[in-house]
């Protein structure tokens, strides 16, 4: 029972968004402390109740995220972790502070994230380096890896630009009905198909937004969370795994690391795909959604492209598959994975107003780091489902 | 520290097939030690040598037999620090691709590919001498040295 000793021991007690789409003049600092200090109201607590900080911030200027964030909040943490898989590390942080709460290393742990990407660049802020054996042929970092994975499954199995942009069409459906999300307004699969093209098969509007934005989290004991204001959400599994860094190394281009840390996030919260109620998956190119709801085993490999065509993801279909509007139409400020989190939160507790799941108690929220090299799943459910 | 064993870590200033031959036999009779692969120039600077000389290499595992690229200390087969620089047929299929789309006045655009090697492994490319949008998934390519850039590197031509 090893595998399954964490299983609902420790939930979300807060949840917050903080300078989601622009936030000018404030820095990655601001945005990730005005999330925790939001995440910790709405719990009841204060930063001085935090005794484990888990965290990020983008690029290579602050990798001591978890320290700097620390000591702004003047706090002085048991536990801390900051690493380094990419826009999916927020999934990890949540497996940790579970594990460091079951084991009493700590009480009461915070999970933040900030980045101003968009108002202090205009564009992605990214920490890799090029790598020496790709970068003599000018790929666009990330775009073009992913391109190249896409290029792999149309050719493998037929998937098409139209359905490909069928994920983008589905993202702005849901967006339209987030009040928060940074771009709303009509967008049809001929919109997608003659905006600019980026990295073949890819147009603008196949790849992720930039934004600036942040979010936090708040996690404590299951056995303290029923005595928080807001409807505790457990978290029932998580698994993560992780296949290559650069995409020269990935073995199967229309396989994900996916397959894996679902299967295992699955086993743990012992539930079936087909149990689940709302899916948040990190959506930084189209093929991402695609591929994800392969690999996790909501449709056959191959299958995605029919899937995602019929409208099994926009609002009325079988599946809601980023309530919020995703990456690709509600925010990404570099590391989205955190979003993912979040909206599975909210939907859970029942919060999404128009966009709102009916009786939603089961939700995946899967994250993506570097070229579809770290995949880590979390599987999240309300108090019935323990 | 002896270092009998720099066959595979630099190309020779001798002729490079022979000292090559040579070497690696003697290498075949003598057990790996760890000075070997962890001294001298590492493995990216190795591999730039033999480009500046004009030779792809490409490491190939005496132990398991596994071809690897791009170059390491290690064999991603079987562990083994025992790898060896060979010359690759310079065959390879394009596995992937996708033309970035730069714009006319930076150069216009260019394609991007993942080629899969004869021996195994795969790396990225670009395939010259036919119209972009010609690079087809399957087609037959073969590598050669581009030197037009500061450093060179291994780029192909359609086969
Ligand atoms: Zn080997």
């Amino acid at each position: 029972m090893t595998q399954n000793s964490i299983r609902g021991t420790a939930a979300f007690v807060g949840a917050a968004l903080a300078g989601i789409g622009e936030a000018p003049g404030r820095s990655s600092e601001d945005i990730a402390i005005e999330a925790s200090y939001k995440a910790l109201a709405e719990a009841g607590l204060t930063t001085k109740d935090v005794d484990a900080v888990f965290g990020s911030l983008p690029g290579d200027c602050s990798p001591l995220s978890g320290l700097l964030i620390s000591e702004i909040l003047g706090i002085q943490p048991k536990f801390t972790d900051n690493n380094r898989t990419g826009g999916s590390t927020f999934l990890s942080y949540t497996l940790m502070a579970a594990m460091a709460i079951k084991e009493g290393l700590c009480d009461t742990a915070l999970i933040f994230y900030g980045s101003n990407q968009r108002s202090n660049t205009g564009k992605l802020v990214s920490s890799v380096r090029p790598f020496p054996y790709e970068a003599p042929y000018k790929p666009i970092f990330p775009a073009t890896s992913y391109a190249l994975a896409a290029s792999r499954h149309m050719h493998q199995y037929g998937t098409t630009r139209e359905q490909l942009a069928a994920v983008a069409v589905a993202a702005r459906q849901w967006a339209n009905m987030n009040p928060v999300a940074f771009a709303r307004g009509p967008l049809s699969i001929d919109d997608v198909l003659n905006a600019r093209m980026v990295s073949s098969p890819f147009t603008v509007r196949d790849c992720c937004l930039v934004t600036d934005g942040g979010a936090a989290l708040v996690m404590v004991s299951a056995k303290r969370a029923k005595d928080f204001p807001k409807k505790p959400v457990y978290l029932l599994g998580a698994a993560a795994a992780t296949t290559h860094m650069n995409i020269m190394a990935m073995d199967d281009l229309t396989v994900s690391a996916a397959k894996d840390s679902g299967e295992r996030a699955f086993a743990m919260a012992g539930v079936k795909p087909t149990d689940i109620d709302v899916v948040e998956l990190y959506d930084a190119f189209t093929i991402n959604t695609i591929l994800f709801l392969e690999d996790l085993g909501f449709c056959k490999k191959g299958e995605g492209g029919p899937f995602v065509a019929s409208g099994a993801i926009n609002p009325g279909g079988r599946l809601p598959v980023n309530t919020n509007g995703g990456g690709l139409s509600c925010v990404h400020p570099g590391m989205y994975g955190m979003f993912t989190l979040v909206e599975a939160i909210q939907q859970l507790r029942g919060e999404c107003g128009e966009r709102q799941i009916k009786d939603a108690k089961l939700a995946v929220a899967h994250g993506n780091g570097g070229v579809l090299s770290s995949q880590i799943t979390n599987i999240l459910g309300t108090a019935d489902t323990l | 520290m002896p270092r009998l064993l720099d066959c595979h870590e630099r190309p020779a200033a001798r002729p490079q097939t022979l000292f090559f031959h040579t070497l690696q036999n003697h290498c075949r009779q003598e057990t790996m030690s760890t000075e070997s692969a962890f001294s001298g120039p590492g493995p990216d600077r190795v591999f730039q040598q033999y480009l500046e000389k004009g030779e792809f290499r490409i490491q190939r595992c005496r132990d398991c037999g596994k071809h690897v690229f791009y170059p390491r200390l290690t064999c991603t087969g079987c562990g083994s620090i025992a790898l060896e620089w060979v010359q690759p047929s310079g065959s390879g299929t394009v596995h992937a691709v996708s033309i970035v789309n730069r714009q006319a006045d930076k150069g216009g655009p260019y394609n991007v590919v993942l080629v899969d090697l004869k021996e195994g492994p795969r790396m990225m490319g670009r395939v010259d001498g036919i119209p972009h949008e010609a690079v087809k998934i399957g087609m037959a390519v073969k590598a050669k040295i581009d030197t037009s850039g500061q450093a060179p590197f291994v780029a192909f031509d359609a086969a």
